[in-house]
């Protein structure tokens, strides 16, 4: 890995921290991710886009299990996924997730949301996981709304203690999955603003979104999905500038003019 | 009003009548309308009349104070009868001379429900309370106390495994190897106790004459069927609930088999069951207490109620709570302890508080199998033939005590809705 402050960081030589191996997976008998093949290097940021029902959210929800997938390998961070419960809560603790119905706990104030997994999962004495919370606050730039309910914030807020509250637990691996499709579009930008500082840091991403001036900005990659299957995918550049696909043509036509 | 408008002006309207103060209010509520006027007045009428019977029986007309029942004849309620009774309705048969016991441990009782109350107390001050007054209620009531060595050493057991799972997250080191070495000893206890090596000696606590559960009678034994039962009804149904929704087959259909049989059945048949058909099953010689089998019938009962509800306040939370919490890497006792349930059982706490006020009045229903809880010992006050002849008197004091213990559990689910629901609403 490169610099940190730099968003496109040669990779080359990263380790990698995610591989799936012929994963398939079926919804009854709907075939939702169909013989995917990805390897995501420690460092990268990935954008994976596509039309709806493509099993994009599915792909990344495989990946710290909230899916289960049927055939295939799923590694993270050197662990194979399997049924084993210690083993799956391993890879939670690697691995944050923000939502795009933000799933805050509304019974708890922010402080406790974000608290709360790095006291129980991660053992943190109080204290210092208060402390590790507010400079994630701040970073997110809402450390004034610590003692307020979820259900008291808007939106954009919501989903930036989200991320907050992922990031405590210090994770290696950060899932997306469409983070702004919940919002206002005025709230959009403060959030997308929040990824891609966390991008600069280096954070590894992997973005279900249809952002794609996020995707032109900090993607190292983009992957477009349809019907199950990994169609194409290309740095951001080449990307959207030549695509090959007749699939991929469609949709870019579909979301960029408009 | 009446003045000829120019063309095309608008009619200007005269400002609202004043509908501030009582007046205001009585003319916008009571007397809007013609129709509403004469209903307002019929209802006045007919409710005035109706009070004023019920005053000239119950208070103006009524006997205070008489020998026996004959004095009161002709004259309107007799309550110079609860006024004779009153220590037989709240006692029961419980030794006369000793009923300082029985008082003393509804003071204890309501003492416990009051603090627990208070969500300020909602932490581990909770459990040293009721394990006090719990403690102090049933010294009280039977008067000796003989703790077997072997549940000694269970609960050293049990407090320690619970210490153990539940502080293992947060706790320092040494506090820990001491939860350790609780249930060590517990655990080693207990087996040289089952192999022979320890005695069968009991910790005897008894400052008072023994009373057995036959002669309790009246509003404690109504308390603690209704207090115990729902304390401990409350966790069971939230178990039998979680298993409800379990992966596993079989834990599944065992809680779904169990609620299903139980909610099947009317509670007096559990109860009679539970007090004529058990000891046929039993052992000969091994007797279990009519009174815990009463108060275990009713934790059964209540529980599977329990489970239905709560796992209604269970379904309505959305998915992407769970899935927010196993994402962070909860485990299913933290998820479930920490996430789900505190937002299920706020949504539940008015049909939850229902069922409460349900099984406070169905302990009503032990009389069938001869536990004189309050309304038993009510109903028995009328057999004496000196004072035959006044129900109407005693079902009305005992409908009014059961009454203020339901209105306030009710009150209390209001102030608690409204408290928990604070933060959280928009």
């Amino acid at each position: 890995m490169a610099t940190a402050t730099q968003t496109k960081s040669d990779l080359s030589h990263a380790p990698s921290v995610i591989t799936l191996k012929g994963v398939n997976k079926w919804f009854g008998q709907f075939h939702v991710l169909s013989d995917i093949n990805l390897e995501v290097k420690l460092g990268e940021k990935i954008v994976v886009c596509g039309p709806s029902g493509s099993g994009k959210s599915t792909l990344i929800r495989c990946i710290n299990r909230l899916e289960e997938h049927q055939q295939g390998d799923i590694v993270v961070d050197g662990v194979t996924l399997s049924n084993d419960v210690k083993n799956i809560e391993a890879i939670r603790r690697e691995v944050g997730m923000v939502f795009q119905s933000f799933n805050l706990f509304p019974h708890l104030t922010i402080l406790e949301n974000l608290t709360l997994a790095p006291i129980w999962v991660k053992k943190l004495p109080k204290r210092e996981a208060e402390e590790v919370a507010m400079n994630l606050l701040t970073r997110v730039r809402i450390p004034e709304q610590a003692l307020k309910y979820p259900g008291q914030l808007s939106g954009g807020q919501q989903q930036r203690v989200a991320i907050a509250r992922a990031l405590c637990m210090r994770p290696k691996i950060m899932l997306f999955d469409e983070p702004t499709s919940a919002l206002d579009p005025e709230m959009v930008k403060e959030v997308l603003d929040v990824m891609i500082e966390l991008a600069r840091e280096g954070m590894t991403m992997i973005c279900v979104t249809h952002e794609m001036g996020f995707a032109r900005a900090v993607a190292d990659r983009v992957i477009f999905m349809d019907r199950g299957e990994i169609v194409e995918q290309n740095e951001p550049e080449e990307f959207f500038a030549h695509p090959k696909n007749e699939r991929t043509k469609t949709f870019l036509g579909q979301i960029l003019h408009h | 009003m009446t003045d000829v408008l120019p063309a095309g002006e608008r009619r200007q309207l005269a400002p609202p009548v004043d509908d501030t103060g009582v007046l205001g209010w009585a003319r916008r509520n009571l007397f809007s309308s013609w129709g509403n006027g004469i209903t307002t007045v019929v209802l006045i009428v007919a409710i005035g009349w109706l009070l004023s019977g019920f005053l000239k029986w119950a208070v103006f007309d009524a006997v205070f104070s008489a020998a026996t029942g004959a004095e009161c004849r002709g004259h309107g309620a007799c309550w110079a009868l609860i006024n004779e009774k009153y220590r037989y309705i709240f006692m029961g048969s419980f030794p006369y001379e000793q009923h300082w016991r029985p008082l003393f441990a509804i003071i204890a009782m309501l003492a416990m429900l009051i603090l627990s109350s208070d969500r300020r107390m909602w932490n581990k001050r909770l459990i040293a309370i009721w394990g006090i007054g719990s403690f102090v209620t049933f010294l009280l009531m039977f008067g000796q106390i003989h703790i077997p060595l072997s549940l000694i050493l269970f609960v050293a057991l049990a407090a320690g495994g619970l210490g153990m799972i539940l502080r293992g997250a947060i706790a320092t080191a040494g506090e820990i190897n001491g939860w350790r070495a609780l249930a060590a000893i517990g655990a080693v206890g207990l087996i040289l106790r089952v192999v022979g090596v320890l005695p069968a000696w009991s910790l005897a606590i008894a400052p008072l004459s023994y009373v057995e559960t036959g002669l309790w009678g009246g509003l404690p034994v109504t308390m603690i069927l209704a207090t115990y039962g729902l304390l401990f009804a409350f966790p069971f149904g939230i178990l039998l609930a979680l298993g409800r929704r379990s992966n596993l087959p079989l834990i599944k259909g065992l809680c779904v088999g169990f609620i299903e049989l139980i909610r099947g059945v009317p509670l007096i048949s559990l109860l009679i069951m539970a007090s004529v058909m058990l000891p046929l099953f039993l052992p000969s010689g091994m007797s279990i207490d009519k009174f815990l089998r009463a108060q275990v019938a009713v934790i059964l009962f209540a529980g599977a109620y329990i489970a239905e509800i709560v796992r209604g306040g269970l379904q309505s939370l959305p998915k992407g709570q769970f899935e927010a919490a196993d994402a962070m890497g909860l485990n299913y006792v933290q998820k479930t302890t920490l996430i789900i349930l505190p937002q299920a059982l706020r949504v539940v706490i008015p049909p939850l508080i229902n069922t409460f006020i349900g099984f406070f009045k169905d302990t009503s229903l032990v009389l069938i199998i001869g536990i004189f809880d309050f309304l038993n010992t009510a109903n028995q006050a009328l057999v004496d033939p000196n004072w035959a002849g006044f129900p109407g008197e005693v079902y009305l004091f005992a409908a009014f005590i059961y009454f203020i213990f339901c209105y306030s559990m009710s009150r209390y689910s209001k102030h608690l809705e409204i408290e928990l629901n604070k933060g959280t609403r928009r």
